[in-house]
C-alpha cells in the first residue's frame, strides 16, 4: 500500500504532468470489504490463468485447480458466488490495491517487500522455491547458467537474484507458456520457475526429455492476500480463519492428492502445527 | 550523471516515498539506460524498415507483373488486418522455430534474435500501412504532370524517381507522420517476446521494487518525449517540403 504522504505527493506530481494519470494511484477507499462482498453477492478472487495444477482453464473454459478450489471454499463459507479473475504475477498486487479483486490466491510468495503493499494472510497455504527446468544432461550445477540465456517470467521475485547472483542472462516472458515454449524451441538453456510448477510439468509426457537438475534456491511460503487496509479488519481476519482451517483440517493435503501433486514435508509439519490439541475432549473415565 | 541526479531522487524517496529508484540505484539506472537505448534503436530500425517496405511496395503495386501485384495485395491484407502483437508472437514463436540456429550445447543461439524479430515483424506491420499511404500519394500525382514528364523524354523509371515519388512523398507526409508515430508507440509491444526495451525493463523494475505508479508515470513520459520529438521532426520535414498548389 502506498503511504498516504507518498500518495499525496504522487497525485500532486502526476496531476502536474497530466491530470488524467492521477487515476493510477487513487484507488477508491473501501469502508468494509467483507460487508461489500456480502452485499454484492460475489467474491472476486485473483487466480493465475495458466498455472497447472493450481489454476488453469478446463476444456470447457472455466478455471480449475487447487487455488480455484480454495477460492471456491471461501465463496462457499461466505455464501456468495465465486468470480475468478485471471491475474498475472506482474499485475496482481495492483489489481488488489485498485479494488478490482478482493483476494489473491495466485501462487504468491510471502516477502517483506510485499507485506508493505498487500495484506498477507497467515498461515500460508503452500510452499515452493525457484529452480530450473532444462533438457536432460545440460545443467549440473547452478553455476552452469552463468552468462547463458535463461528464460523466466516477468514479475518473479527471484529474477533479479538470477541476474545478479547467478550472472545468467535472463529473458523474462509475459506468461509461463511463452517462457516454456522459448525453452522448448531452444532459445534458452533453462526455464527458471517454481519447483512445484516444474514438478507438475515433468509429469506430462511432452517434457519427458527434461529434468529439474538443481536443488531449489530457497523455500518460500505462498500466501493469499487481501487489501492491506483490510488485513486486521473483518475480511482479513475471516481469511486468516479460512487459511488456518485449510491447514488444520488437512484440506491442502487432500487437494494435493486430488490434483496429483506430491506434498512436501512442509504440509505435514503445518497440519500438526495448526491442529488444536483436543485431548481434553476425550472422556476421562 | 547518476552522481548528479542520484542524491535528489534518493532524498525524494526518503521524504515523500516516491520511489524513482532508476535515478539513484546504480543497478536499476543501468537497466533503465539499456532499456531506453534499446527502445530508441528499435524505433529507429523499425521505422526505417517500414519506410523501405512502403516505397518498394508502392512501386510493386503498380508493377507490370500480375504476380507481383497479387503478392503485394496479399501481403497488405495479411499484415494490415492482424494485430501487431499476434504478428510478433507469430514471427518469434512460429517462424522463429524454423530459422537456422547455432547449437551452443543445450541451447541454441538463433541467427535471428528476439530483437531482430521485433524489428522485422513491426517493420513489416508498419510497412503494410506505408504501402497504402504511398499508393494514395502516387495516385494523387496529377496525370498532366506525368504527361509533361513523358513529353520531356523521361523514361518510366526516371519519371517515377524524379517526378512521381518526390511529389507522392510530399502528398503522403501527413498520413505518413501519423503512421510512423503510431508505429513508434507499437514498438512497446516487443515486451511480449522479451525484447529488453523500455516497457519490459520498467515492468521488471516495478515488479522488483513495487513502485508501479512511479514507473508507469516514467514510462508514459518516456513515450511522450520520444514520440513528440519524432512528430516534430516529421512536421518540420512536412513544412519544409510543402509545395504551393499541392494541397498544402
Amino acid at each position: 500500500m502506498i503511504s498516504s504522504s507518498r500518495k499525496k505527493h504522487l497525485v500532486a506530481l502526476t496531476a502536474a504532468f497530466l491530470g488524467s494519470i492521477a487515476v493510477l494511484s487513487a484507488g477508491p477507499a473501501q469502508a468494509d470489504r467483507l460487508k461489500e462482498i456480502l452485499d454484492r453477492g460475489t467474491v472476486r478472487v485473483g487466480v493465475q490463468g495458466a498455472f497447472k495444477p493450481w489454476s488453469f482453464p478446463a476444456p470447457d473454459g472455466t478455471l480449475q485447480g487447487i487455488e480455484v478450489d480454495l477460492a471456491k471454499s471461501v465463496a462457499e463459507a461466505l455464501g456468495v458466488k465465486f468470480e475468478p479473475v485471471v491475474i498475472t504475477s506482474a499485475n496482481r498486487m495492483q489489481m488488489l490495491q485498485q479494488s478490482k479483486i478482493d483476494l489473491i490466491i495466485g501462487g504468491m510468495y510471502d516477502t517483506a517487500e510485499r507485506r508493505k503493499i498487500v495484506g498477507i494472510i497467515e498461515p500460508s497455504y503452500w510452499t515452493s522455491g525457484p529452480t530450473l527446468l532444462a533438457k536432460k544432461g545440460v545443467i549440473k550445477d547452478w553455476k552452469d547458467i552463468a552468462d547463458k540465456p535463461v528464460c523466466g517470467k516477468q514479475g518473479n521475485a527471484y529474477n533479479k537474484m538470477i541476474e545478479t547472483d547467478l550472472k545468467a542472462k535472463l529473458t523474462a516472458f509475459a506468461g509461463n507458456t511463452e517462457g516454456k515454449e522459448a525453452l522448448r524451441s531452444g532459445k534458452c538453456i533453462a526455464w527458471a520457475y517454481d519447483d512445484v510448477s516444474i514438478m507438475a510439468d515433468l509429469e506430462v509426457p511432452e517434457w519427458k526429455d527434461y529434468e529439474m537438475p538443481v536443488s531449489t534456491l530457497y523455500n518460500n511460503p505462498w500466501a493469499a492476500a487481501v487489501p492491506i487496509e483490510e488485513v486486521n479488519k473483518g475480511w482479513g481476519v475471516f481469511m486468516a480463519g479460512m487459511a488456518y482451517r485449510w491447514q488444520a483440517e488437512g484440506k491442502l493435503i487432500e487437494l494435493a492428492k486430488k490434483w496429483n501433486v506430491k506434498p512436501s514435508a512442509w504440509f505435514a509439519e503445518q497440519e500438526k502445527k495448526h491442529s488444536w490439541d483436543r485431548a481434553y475432549l476425550t472422556p476421562k473415565n | 550523471m547518476l552522481d548528479i541526479i542520484g542524491p535528489f531522487f534518493r532524498r525524494l524517496h526518503e521524504t515523500t516515498g516516491l520511489n524513482f529508484n532508476v535515478f539513484y540505484d546504480r543497478y536499476e539506472y543501468d537497466r533503465f539506460l539499456t532499456g531506453a537505448s534499446n527502445s530508441l534503436q528499435l524505433i529507429f530500425w523499425t521505422l526505417l524498415l517500414s519506410l523501405v517496405i512502403g516505397v518498394l511496395g508502392a512501386w510493386a503495386q503498380n508493377a507490370r507483373s500480375r504476380v507481383v501485384r497479387v503478392v503485394m495485395g496479399a501481403y497488405i491484407q495479411a499484415f494490415r488486418n492482424t494485430p501487431p502483437m499476434i504478428q510478433l508472437l507469430f514471427f518469434f514463436f512460429g517462424l522463429g522455430t524454423l530459422t537456422p540456429t547455432v547449437d551452443m550445447g543445450g541451447y541454441s543461439q538463433p541467427l535471428i534474435s528476439s530483437y531482430a524479430w521485433a524489428i522485422i515483424s513491426l517493420g513489416i506491420f508498419g510497412g503494410a500501412f506505408n504501402v497504402e499511404i504511398f499508393r494514395s500519394g502516387l495516385e494523387a500525382v496529377p496525370e498532366s504532370t506525368l504527361d509533361a514528364a513523358e513529353s520531356l523524354c523521361f523514361s518510366r523509371w526516371q519519371t517515377y524517381l524524379y517526378v512521381t515519388l518526390p511529389l507522392a512523398v510530399r502528398i503522403s507526409l501527413p498520413a505518413l507522420t501519423n503512421n510512423l508515430v503510431s508505429l513508434a508507440k507499437t514498438t512497446s509491444l516487443a515486451y511480449v517476446i522479451a525484447v529488453p526495451e523500455m516497457t519490459y525493463v520498467l515492468n521488471q523494475v516495478w515488479s522488483d521494487n513495487v513502485n508501479v505508479p512511479e514507473m508507469m508515470l516514467l514510462l508514459f513520459l518516456f513515450y511522450i518525449v520520444v514520440v513528440t520529438a519524432l512528430a516534430s521532426v516529421l512536421h518540420f520535414i512536412e513544412r519544409r517540403a510543402a509545395l504551393p498548389g499541392y494541397g498544402q
